[in-house]
């Protein structure tokens, strides 16, 4: 059954959409599954969604019950991770951490990878002035220091988790302009694409069904890279106090209170790093993977 | 040639223009070469003086226009309604925006940025006293960068595959996925406080504090001048974390960079016949294909120099560091917005110099890209 099931999935000739699609995820990930550091940014990136939807479970705590008898305690059998200097258990707060962590990165890729892959596939698909102008703004924002620019935008909106995530997406956008129009470029001349047009269907139609779906896999790979930047962005805003506002368990937010005790109580300080550490690689090894599947032109070397 | 092909590992580094903007100029042609090195010359004059104008309207948005009262973010708002008012018209803000941005680029120009309400100083004085701090940090990091990254980016991709090159690669990725403020904490409990290697936060210990006279405002240099050794090596005791926070920044960015242009040496015909005549392994990796990287690898070396200048804003907080970023940090805690926006202008302004001057320098160096 199972053999059935493969050899209709890698079918050289598939019969339906449906086929197609499915037998190419499977080559994705079966090449994903020879690749050790692939694999193991997957399980990273997979136990952070699971540790962010079933916090309560996981949690031993309330991430924000204080009991000031049990503060700064050291890691320990009741407190994995130790305690923090309100007797607040690290543990279940890092574990609510990855809930937060999560809706950013999410949130930052919702709003910035649509922007740039349409501003990119309108700039490379009408080429000319359109595409000097946005490409221009693009390049301005691009040779601008990211994590400076978020500071001062955040500084203007006022802090917080929705202002630090917009900060984030406006940072971000323009390396996805880039890509977008760069595999534009490579078939707008093609001959799929003047045989749509021949049939009458308006740009708006050949860039949102024809030309943005093939720039979907180097944009995938392209996130995921970015997904650990983007991490360590809202963790540094978290830790100036500027992305996420206490009580809430922050990453970068608990490392800025546990600084104070860094000598001689570390684990407040350190633990949450950890979290932000192993997320991030996870999102880079995973990145590393997809590329070399997806996009084996630049990722010839291991 | 083709900037984009030699730098396309740099699709990993997120704040990368060298590989875009190399692509895009080399397409001119013009008919004779002196006129072509006018045109590309004048392109480029033109694409530094535009990215420089974004970043101007970029913080005149930032600070005129996204604040729901930019009046307020400068005077704070428990100003007097009289001083309120005056500095409304000071800001000019009841003219027109398009005048206000003007009026704005001006006023940069001659190097006013506002008075910081949290020092009570003109911001440009301000930043003049803090940079060589920033400076003098992020360029022992970036030394540190090339001196250990170089060579462990040669070596993984001379033996690709071995454990060595895994460990390099790892290295590599840490270097994008740990935050710089937490492994200058983590630094400063392990190095500092418990194994007292290196000095503490500060730029000298306290009873070394404004021994020297400023002259260029690097403590390494004044000292020597001054003729302090001790302030010397005690700057240089204090420089050590920090700078090599930095440096593990930059180190893992540049081996990651070198090893992959090694890499692409290595399988060229040339290193092979350059083997089977016997030339001896060291020689083939360091006389024939170290050298046609070394171009390339100043515009990464460029890209993670303005890097570091960036990277500093986050440790010079955790260092107690008087630089431009505890400047920063400083003036974000105050409200204070027309230092925030002075430091970041300085900051913007130095990060485009850096990457503009590495890509020059690419285009000098590289006969191919002439």
């Amino acid at each position: 059954m199972s053999m059935t099931v493969r050899a209709w999935l890698i079918d050289d000739s598939p019969s339906s959409r449906l086929q197609a699609r499915l037998g190419r995820a499977w080559r994705i990930c079966a090449a994903l599954m020879r690749n050790p550091l692939a694999v193991a940014g997957a399980v990273i990136i997979l136990t952070l969604v699971l540790t962010a939807i079933f916090a309560p479970l996981i949690a031993t705590h309330d991430p924000l019950k204080q009991d000031l008898a049990q503060r700064l305690l050291p890691p320990g059998a009741m407190n994995w991770m130790g305690t923090d200097e309100l007797g607040r258990d690290i543990w279940s707060r890092v574990v609510h951490g990855a809930h937060i962590t999560l809706v950013i990165v999410v949130m930052v890729a919702v709003l910035a990878a649509p922007a740039g892959l349409v501003l990119g596939a309108v700039a490379g698909y009408f080429g000319g002035w359109t595409d000097r102008i946005i490409m221009g703004v693009t390049d301005i924002f691009l040779s601008l220091p990211k994590l400076i620019l978020a500071l001062a935008l955040v500084a203007a909106l006022g802090p917080g988790i929705e202002n630090a995530v917009i900060a984030i997406a406006i940072t971000t956008w323009p390396a996805y302009a880039r890509i977008a129009r760069a595999e534009t470029l490579t078939f707008k001349n093609s001959e799929f694409i003047a045989a749509i047009r021949l049939q009458g269907a308006s740009a708006a139609r050949v860039i949102l069904g024809h030309v943005l779906p093939l720039c979907t896999s180097s944009m995938i790979i392209r996130v995921t890279l970015d997904m650990a930047g983007i991490i360590l962005t809202a963790a540094g805003l978290g830790f100036l106090g500027l992305g996420a506002q206490p009580p809430l368990p922050e990453w970068g937010a608990m490392i800025a209170r546990g600084r104070t005790f860094i000598l001689d109580q570390w684990w407040v300080a350190t633990m949450p790093g950890f979290a932000i550490v192993i997320v991030s690689l996870g999102f880079c090894f995973l990145g590393d993977g997809l590329r070399d599947v997806l996009d084996p032109k630049s990722g010839g070397q291991q | 040639m083709d900037g984009g092909g030699e730098l396309k590992d740099v699709a990993f580094e997120p704040d990368t223009t060298a590989g875009a903007i190399v692509t895009a100029e080399t397409k001119s042609q013009a008919p004779n070469r002196a006129g072509r090195f006018l045109l590309g010359l004048g392109g480029f004059v033109l694409t530094v003086a535009l990215t420089f104008l974004g970043l101007l309207a970029i913080t005149f948005f930032i600070g005129r226009v996204v604040p729901i009262d930019p009046v307020l973010a400068v005077v704070g708002d428990r100003a007097p309604r009289a001083v309120y008012e005056a500095a409304r018209i000071e800001m000019g803000l009841d003219q027109p925006l398009l005048v206000q941005f003007f009026h704005y680029i001006g006023s940069v120009l001659s190097g006013d940025f506002g008075m910081s309400v949290s020092t009570g100083k003109p911001v440009f004085e301000d930043l003049k006293r803090v940079f060589p701090a920033t400076l003098e940090m992020a360029t022992i990091g970036i030394i540190i960068g090339v001196v250990v990254g170089v060579p462990m980016g040669v070596y993984a991709a001379s033996r690709q595959g071995s454990l060595m090159d895994q460990a390099i690669r790892v290295v590599g990725l840490l270097g994008y996925a740990v935050p710089a403020f937490w492994l200058g904490l983590v630094g400063l409990a392990l190095f500092y406080a418990r194994l007292k290697w290196v000095g503490g936060p500060g730029r000298l210990d306290i009873f070394y504090d404004g021994l020297v006279d400023p002259v260029s405002g690097l403590i390494l240099i004044d000292s020597l001048i001054a003729g302090e050794t001790d302030i010397f090596f005690n700057a240089l005791w204090h420089l050590a974390l920090p700078s090599s926070v930095l440096g593990f920044f930059s180190l893992a960015y540049i081996a990651r960079m070198t090893r992959s242009f090694m890499l692409d040496q290595l399988a060229q015909e040339y290193v092979t016949t350059a083997r089977v005549k016997g030339v001896p392994e060291r020689l083939v990796i360091w006389r024939h294909a170290f050298r046609p990287i070394r171009v390339p690898l100043i515009t990464v070396i460029g890209l993670s120099y303005a890097g570091l200048l960036e990277g500093s804003v986050m440790i010079e907080t955790i260092f107690s560091w008087p630089g431009i970023g505890n400047y920063l940090t400083t003036a974000l805690f105050n409200a204070d917005m027309n230092a925030v926006l002075g430091a970041t202008l300085v900051v913007g302004a130095v990060f485009i110099g850096i990457n503009k001057l590495s890509d020059v320098l690419y285009r000098v160096l590289d006969p191919r890209a002439r």
